[in-house]
């Protein structure tokens, strides 16, 4: 199970980082909501993977680590408000410059210079 | 504390002529006169004792961590430079009333003027090297205002700026020898280094701090090879040359070598360095001083030469020698003073400083003429005069040493050179000004100043002929306090005039008679210079910034391409070159935890989030295919959640989930529907295999945790969550209770980047297409009686839900954040199903309040502890039984919980319903203000 767990976060950053390295907006606000997905997963599981061990004191024996828990879940909070605030951003350079390239117009990876 | 306060005055007296800027000049000057006039009472009341050989103390913790502490002490080197510092100043401003016009503003001069004082004053009786380092780095910034204090003229700017590059360097290097020597020490504190003394002297690091203190010291006392700063910072207005280059900035450095002097000094290296860098400095000074033929060239080339003579005479740091340079302090800060004062009233006088033009004021100027000649005859060393007395001493320490040798020679014989330079250039300031022929063709018709502009001059000169008459009635008491601090040798201050015939009369009589031979013959001189090509410094300098800006230029032009893409890509390629090392080091990946067994759930699930992520990438261009299957990402991440033991999260990641996918969809309608052209294939080989990587090793890396035992703090937080933050749910329970003040934060950015969203969709212009990509218009119906139906049956019972999510998320998986995202989901299906106006006329609130509010109440029930007597956002609960109801619980918890709920309804809905309310008619337009 840990090795499958490991290897859906490598995939899920390696497909993240890929749209990140993309040159127009779009991609790269799906790539970084992506990316934490991946990066939250990742806290999440440094309190290592526990089934059936809800951290509600209760009847039950043992709990899963609380901690990185409640981490995760204000990274998750704030993972939303960096999106909006990115994809608004991307709105609004279109709104400007009628484009939503993320280089500069004269750098060498800009659409008129390949 | 009376030594606190004579420091602190000028600081504080800074802002008065300021204040009284719009009062007469008179006012300005008395109030400026009159805080340096207490500073100096106070300093003169605590002499005797300082005389009598105790040292005044004031301390003040400041960083002790960093061995910063404010902590001044007043030895009778302090009290030497205090003196000139507080007494020449004071002279100086009486002087610079008269010489600045009316049209410069003299409230700034002033100002600049007493913070100099001040900083000065801090860096001769700091008694910890760091704060004598701050008040040295003030004296760089300070002087740079009043070098630049005609910020109109151009060459004032650069004489400025140079100034401040050359000496702020050395200041810099300055500050890494203190920490060297303080290192060494283990304390910053004089008292503790002059202890350790023998301990810095023999330890490995005593030549890198010797050189990086000496850096400091000879660029800010214009030391060959850095002194070509000085002659560009005459651009200052007279009053000032008059007095950084006499009493204060250049001997800075010359202070610092003899307060470092027990430490540092009486080495070999100390010697060569310090002796040769002096000796070169008064050669080559008092040659150029020759050849100026602007009146204050003449003085700020004479001044290089007379530090380089101070300097030699540090270097050769016998007992002597010491009190020679102490001597030459004093003498040199009254007659440079007085010379550079009288400058400044001949050209105050006649519109001019050139010497060409200048000649035969002795007619028009005959009183200032005597104030020149005394203290001309004191810069050359006629004896009866103070320079004469110092020089003498030179000569006799020259002839005594024999540090170089069979070389040894040389020394005595490049000093006499040196003064019959010396003699030469100070006969042309005289000669050259006021004897020869009348000039006829200046700018102003001379005459004598107000003799309030004299009396400083005046003053000046008397003290040049007492101390030179008696020297042991003026001058033995304060040399004797100030070399009981610089000397570690057994000495005896005895000062004559008259020691017979010897050796170091012959080269002062040498001395005398060269100088005049010069001058007679100073035409064939003059010419014999101009066949060298000479280089001048400013020139230099200027080439070394510009190729300095260029090499920055060009690299910045290579490092800064302008393409985001690139950027990211060196990022990751240097991250993984950080990481690699680290994940080489890790002899195995698994670290032997025991694995938990693979179920299909977990398979079939995992494939799910493989696929649904490549095809995200894969997609891209197809930009709504590629969110859907990030929105199966997402969905399938809560689950992941949920499968491991984790409520809390899968319920906040679904509300998020369907939150953002909305948000992105409605961008998605602003956004371009069709991408021109695909990357290169190169490109894509690049990327690929770079995500791969990067993806590699964080898979790895997470492989790795998750193999390994774990060693949590959460132990506590299962124990304490019942007993002291009286809930079940230990995660709800650890957002606003143990870690509150997190959340608080969290709740915080919320609302800031809400804020953010609306104000950058102020004022925007989108794009906003009539019809989709293949120009098929849109649906004329827009809010489909279905979806208004439902969606409103809905919002009731999605309101109920989230009240009893929010209400039992202390104790079961729920919360403020949780039912805050549910809330507002439904209120935006309301926008979406009946559009904004139906919304507006129901329900038309400010989502911004909402928020504020949000964060407030948070804010407030955190507060409310300190009327407790508690610690910021101690939570309290207690248990009561009310009738039907049964047990309840309060707590104040829910309070905080309530402005997290507030919050996340406020920011999320300005985020959306602001931007989808792009398309209508409430579209924000330009905000009033």
């Amino acid at each position: 199970m840990e090795a499958l767990y490991a290897t859906t976060v490598g995939m899920l950053t390696a497909c993240s980082i890929y749209l990140i390295l993309r040159g127009r907006s779009f991609p790269i606000v799906i790539g970084i909501t992506m990316l934490s997905y991946a990066v939250n997963l990742f806290l999440f599981s440094t309190g290592r993977l526990v089934m059936n061990e809800l951290p509600i004191i209760g009847n039950q024996e043992s709990y899963t680590d609380p901690l990185p828990q409640a981490l995760v879940l204000t990274a998750i909070v704030i993972g939303f408000a960096m999106t909006a605030y990115s994809i608004i951003l991307a709105v609004r350079v279109r709104g400007e410059l009628g484009t939503d390239e993320v280089n500069e117009p004269n750098s060498s990876d800009a659409e008129g210079q390949r | 504390m009376s030594l606190a306060i004579i420091v602190l005055i000028p600081f504080i007296a800074a802002v008065l002529p300021l204040l009284a800027r719009q009062r007469s000049r008179l006012m300005i000057t008395t109030l400026t006169a009159a805080a340096t006039a207490t500073s100096l009472a106070l300093l003169l009341a605590l002499a005797p004792a300082v005389l009598d050989g105790e040292i005044p103390q004031f301390f003040a913790a400041w960083l002790p961590s960093l061995g910063l502490d404010f902590s001044l002490r007043l030895d009778g080197l302090s009290l030497l430079f205090a003196t000139l510092i507080l007494g020449i100043g004071l002279l100086i401003i009486i002087y610079a009333h008269y010489y600045l016009s009316e049209n410069d503003d003299s409230g700034r001069f002033f100002a600049c003027m007493l913070l100099f004082m001040g900083s000065m004053l801090g860096i001769v009786t700091s008694d910890n090297l760091i704060l004598l380092w701050m008040f040295w780095e003030l004296t760089s910034i300070s002087s740079f205002l009043l070098i630049g204090y005609w910020f109109h003229q151009s060459n004032a700017r650069r004489g400025a700026r140079m100034a401040l590059a050359i000496t702020g360097a050395g200041g810099l290097a300055l500050l890494a020898g203190i920490l060297l020597i303080g290192n060494i020490a283990g304390s910053y504190q004089l008292e503790a280094i002059f202890a350790a003394a023998d301990e810095i002297r023999a330890h490995s690091l005593y030549l890198p701090a010797l050189l990086l203190v000496l850096l400091g010291a000879f660029t800010k006392s214009a030391q060959f090879p850095f002194q070509f700063w000085l002659p560009h910072a005459m651009a200052a207005p007279t009053p000032v040359s008059a007095y950084l280059h006499s009493a204060t900035m250049v001997k800075a450095g010359i202070f610092l070598m003899a307060r470092l002097y027990p430490v540092l000094g009486g080495t070999s290296e100390w010697f060569t360095i310090v002796t040769l860098t002096g000796l070169a400095t008064m050669l080559f000074g008092a040659y150029f001083a020759l050849f100026k033929t602007d009146l204050k060239g003449l003085l700020a080339f004479s001044t290089i030469s007379h530090l380089g003579l101070i300097t030699m005479l540090l270097g050769l740091g016998t007992a002597g020698a010491l009190l020679a340079a102490l001597f030459h302090i004093l003498n040199h800060a009254t007659f440079k003073a007085g010379l550079f004062m009288i400058a400044g009233i001949i050209d105050h006088e006649t519109g001019s400083r050139d010497l060409r033009k200048l000649s035969g004021l002795r007619k028009y100027l005959p009183f200032t003429m005597v104030l020149a000649v005394i203290t001309s005859a004191s810069m050359a060393g006629v004896p009866l005069f103070n320079g004469f007395l110092s020089k003498e001493m030179l000569f006799v320490e020259s002839t005594e040493q024999h540090l170089f040798g069979g070389l040894s020679w040389l020394v005595p014989v490049l000093a006499t050179i040196g003064a019959m330079l010396s003699v030469a250039y100070s006969i042309r300031f005289v000669h050259g000004v006021f004897f020869d022929k009348v000039a006829t063709n200046l700018p102003k018709q001379p005459h004598e100043p107000p003799l309030m502009m004299r009396a400083p001059v005046i003053l000046l000169s008397v003290l040049c002929v007492a101390v030179g008459i008696a020297p042991m009635v003026f001058a033995a008491d304060i040399l004797t306090a100030a070399m009981a601090v610089v000397s570690p040798y057994s000495f005896e201050v005895d000062i004559a005039i008259w020691h017979g015939f010897n050796l170091p009369l012959l080269m002062s009589a040498l001395a005398l008679i060269g100088g005049v031979a010069i001058y007679a013959n100073r035409d064939e001189l003059l010419s014999f210079n101009r066949q060298f090509d000479h280089h001048d410094a400013k020139d230099i300098f200027a080439r070394i910034v510009k190729a300095v800006t260029n090499t920055s230029d060009n690299l910045m032009n290579r490092i800064e391409t302008g393409s985001l893409q690139r950027y990211i890509a060196a990022m990751l390629g240097i991250t993984i070159i950080f990481v690699l090392p680290e994940l080489y080091d890790i002899a195995q990946l698994d670290g032997g935890r025991e694995h938990m067994p693979v179920n299909v759930v977990s398979i079939v699930g995992a494939i799910i989030v493989v696929l649904a992520a490549i095809g995200t990438a894969a997609f891209h261009h197809q930009r709504l295919t590629s969110l859907m299957m990030l929105s199966v990402v997402g969905l399938m991440v809560s689950l992941i959640f949920i499968h491991f033991s984790a409520p809390d999260l899968a319920m906040t990641q679904l509300v998020v989930e369907v939150v953002s996918i909305i948000l992105m969809i409605l961008a998605l309608f602003f956004m371009p529907q069709r991408i021109p052209k695909a990357s290169s294939g190169g490109r894509v080989a690049r990327d690929i295999l770079l995500a791969g990587f990067v993806g590699g090793i964080v898979g790895s890396l997470n492989y790795a945790i998750l193999t390994r035992p774990t060693n949590s703090i959460s132990e506590f937080f299962l124990a304490n969550s019942v007993p002291g933050g009286g809930g079940t749910n230990v995660v709800n329970v650890i957002l606003v209770d143990f870690r509150g003040f997190d959340t608080l934060g969290e709740i915080s950015v919320l609302a800031i980047a809400a804020a953010g969203i609306h104000k950058l969709l102020n004022n925007l212009r989108p794009f906003m297409p009539s019809s989709d990509v293949d120009g098929r218009p849109w649906h004329r119906v827009k809010h489909p009686l279905l979806v208004q139906t439902v969606s409103q049956a809905i919002l009731p019972l999605a309101l109920m839900v989230s009240v009893y999510i929010f209400l039992r998320g202390h104790n079961l998986p729920g919360g403020g954040f949780i039912a805050g995202l549910i809330t507002a989901a439904a209120m935006i299906l309301q926008y979406m199903a009946n559009g904004v106006d139906w919304v507006k006329h129901r329900f038309d609130y400010n989502y911004q309040t909402l928020a504020s509010v949000g964060v407030m109440i948070a804010l407030f029930t955190g507060l409310g502890s300190w009327f407790f007597g508690k610690n910021f956002l101690t939570s309290w609960f207690a248990h009561v039984h009310w009738p039907i109801v049964g047990e309840f619980e309060i707590a104040t918890a829910i309070l905080f919980d309530l402005g997290v709920y507030l919050t996340v309804i406020g920011a999320t809905l300005m985020i959306l319903a602001n931007f989808g309310q792009m398309t209508t008619r409430h579209r924000p337009r330009q905000e009033k203000h």
